[in-house]
């Protein structure tokens, strides 16, 4: 994005595709995380913020999900809630972590891994289709006020999908504040929400506070 | 508020989630001129097609060429058509080489006389599934399956999956009702619409007259049940629970269900077991119920959904988007509508749902906050506006 561009809002539609690999215990989750699409991780780990319920208590990804609410192992569910995927930098870096981390959790286990007491895990991908929301902004008050209007899929756009998009690790509102406006204190602030807030609306809320804040002392 | 075949997308702008309705209508444009069409065997016949006398227009209205064409047939081949659905959902029957020929034939004579060009043809359910058997070399055809066939008997399905996997895609409700297919399978959500005469909002008055006439009166939290009078729907275990609930809550409880198709004897069996407690209402609902439903589910103070098997259940969305907890089993689509322990709890058992009930009625603050909850979880997955989302979505995905 050029300095000169004003800030262009994107959202996304999501379209899940039903995979054929599936899981019953830790042992096959390791088994097939070593095989799905990389969609496929993405779609568990950062992309659940697009389609699970806001629930601030819950692990972050849905393998930690599954296997401490099937699975009922909470120590496995514990270590892949620790899964940084917001800040790994690349979705085949999150996937070796997983894996590292369910292999680790194997070996010292005694015996075989608990199966799952309800559903299976079923793994999914995630297609994104960006779609310009209509809103742009050329100011920090209209950045603002296009964030409290923009559908919620443009906070995933463009905090989270920018991380792997683009390889812009601070999110694409910090980097046109800083690049665009000239605020790298703001632009920093922006970058260090925290993407486990619990849910993109809890995320909008972190940006505009920060928005407004920066308004204010100007 | 306009009529509802006249409805447009806007007029959804106040309900979907921020920003949805915006979002929606900058897909329009960049789908603009592109030719959907969708093809099933009936208008009727549950939500799964039904919802699309609301999509359609509104596609329309964006700007995409959306048609809806019905395949016909006749009476000894809607036999036929039956069978197989019921084969395919898993009860058995006899299913003949004949049968399946017949179905083949009335797919090719109707794909002769519908107009299937377009980008994406969305063909609905098994009856017309064999129409993919005529397609030519241009655009893309996705099977839409609304039932549940997991367990579909596996003489049929041997028959019918070559067919299926001359699709380039298929659509589910859910995971679990798909079945293992060489092609692309998707997962969309049925959905239900807010502004229907099931879900618009009402007034007082209005629901006051409609309890009067179907004669519930409202002076103590009502428990309903909306289902059909079947055994797998579990009434009977719907008014035991009620029973245990009530050597401590002074409630009534509502089974609300449409007349029991021939052969069925489950209804006599629940007005037995209702006897003479004034308490419980037995509704046999008229034809085309939306209104009492609407008004019934807004008197509630909770839902019960115990089927024992079911499909998707919308019964639990139209609840909660009324601000009801639910109380559901694990079968079909009920627990993946619900935010468990958020909106409602998943039972298993007669107790359970007598010990949920309890819970709710012994903490009234609890009752208005899961149904809040409930209403929000809604909003942002299962109204119509997230359906129309998703079948954009395939329609770009699908023909980029």
């Amino acid at each position: 994005m050029s300095p000169t561009e004003p800030f262009v809002f994107l959202g996304c539609l999501e379209l899940n595709e039903l995979l054929p690999h599936e899981a019953h215990d830790a042992r096959e989750l390791l088994e097939q995380l070593a095989h799905v699409p990389v969609e496929s991780v993405f779609c568990h780990t950062s992309a659940s913020l697009l389609h699970r319920p806001v629930l601030a208590e819950a692990y972050p990804n849905d393998f930690a999900l599954w296997v401490g609410t099937e699975v009922r192992d909470i120590r496995l569910a514990e270590r892949l809630a620790g899964v940084d995927a917001f800040h790994a930098g690349s979705m085949e870096r999150v996937r070796e972590e997983l894996i590292a981390t369910i292999s680790d959790h194997l070996q010292h286990l005694g015996g075989a891994p608990a199966r799952t007491q309800g559903k299976r895990f079923r793994f999914y991908q995630t297609h994104l289709i960006a779609v310009p929301t209509g809103h742009q902004a050329r100011t920090l008050a209209e950045l603002r006020d296009a964030l409290v209007e923009v559908d919620v899929s443009a906070l995933f756009y463009h905090t989270i999908d920018a991380r792997y998009r683009a390889g812009r690790g601070r999110g694409d509102f910090a980097e046109w504040v800083a690049a665009h406006l000239g605020l790298p204190e703001v632009a920093d602030r922006l970058a260090h929400i925290d993407p486990y807030a619990g849910s993109l609306e809890r995320i909008r809320d972190r940006h505009l506070s920060i928005l407004s804040d920066a308004m204010e002392a100007a | 508020m306009r009529p509802g075949s006249l409805l447009k997308l806007d007029d959804y702008r106040q309900i979907a989630p921020r920003g949805a309705v915006d979002i929606l209508m900058r897909v329009g444009e960049r789908l603009r001129g592109r030719r959907f069409v969708h093809v099933s065997a009936s208008r009727y016949g549950g939500g799964g097609v039904e919802v699309l006398n609301r999509l359609v227009p509104i596609m329309n209205d964006l700007g995409v060429d959306t048609t809806w064409e019905i395949t016909i047939g006749t009476a000894d081949f809607d036999q036929v058509a039956r069978a197989v659905s019921r084969a395919l959902a898993g009860t058995e029957q006899v299913i003949t080489e004949a049968m399946l020929a017949r179905l083949g034939e009335t797919a090719a004579e109707n794909a002769r006389r519908l107009r299937l060009d377009a980008d994406l043809v969305m063909v609905h359910d098994a009856t017309p599934l064999g129409l993919v058997e005529q397609r030519g070399s241009a655009g893309r055809w996705v099977w839409r399956c609304h039932p549940d066939i997991s367990s579909a008997q596996p003489q049929i399905w041997s028959a019918l999956r070559p067919i299926a996997q001359r699709y380039d895609a298929a659509v589910f409700s859910l995971a679990r009702f798909a079945t293992p297919l060489s092609i692309p399978r998707f997962i969309v959500y049925p959905s239900i619409d807010p502004l229907s005469e099931r879900n618009r909002e009402m007034t007082r008055a209005e629901q006051a007259a409609q309890m009067d006439r179907l004669q519930v009166p409202r002076d103590k939290p009502i428990l309903l049940q909306v289902g059909p009078f079947e055994r797998q729907h579990d009434p009977l275990g719907v008014i035991n629970a009620y029973r245990l609930v009530k050597k401590h809550h002074d409630v009534r409880l509502v089974l609300a269900g449409p007349p029991p198709a021939p052969g069925g004897d489950v209804l006599e069996d629940v007005r037995e077991a209702a006897g003479q407690d004034p308490d419980i209402a037995v509704i046999v609902l008229p034809p085309d119920p939306q209104t009492e439903l609407n008004a019934l589910e807004r008197a509630a103070a909770i839902a019960i959904q115990k089927p024992l098997k079911a499909d998707f259940t919308s019964e639990v969305a139209t609840a909660m988007w009324k601000g009801k907890p639910v109380i559901g089993t694990i079968a079909g689509g009920i627990p993946f509508q619900m935010v468990v322990n958020v909106t409602g709890y998943t039972v298993e058992t007669v107790e359970g749902a007598a010990f949920r009930i309890r819970q709710l009625l012994s903490n009234p603050e609890l009752i208005g906050r899961m149904g809040a909850a409930g209403r929000e979880h809604v909003r942002r997955n299962f109204l119509v506006t997230r359906h129309l989302s998703d079948y954009l979505a395939l329609l770009a995905h699908l023909t980029r």
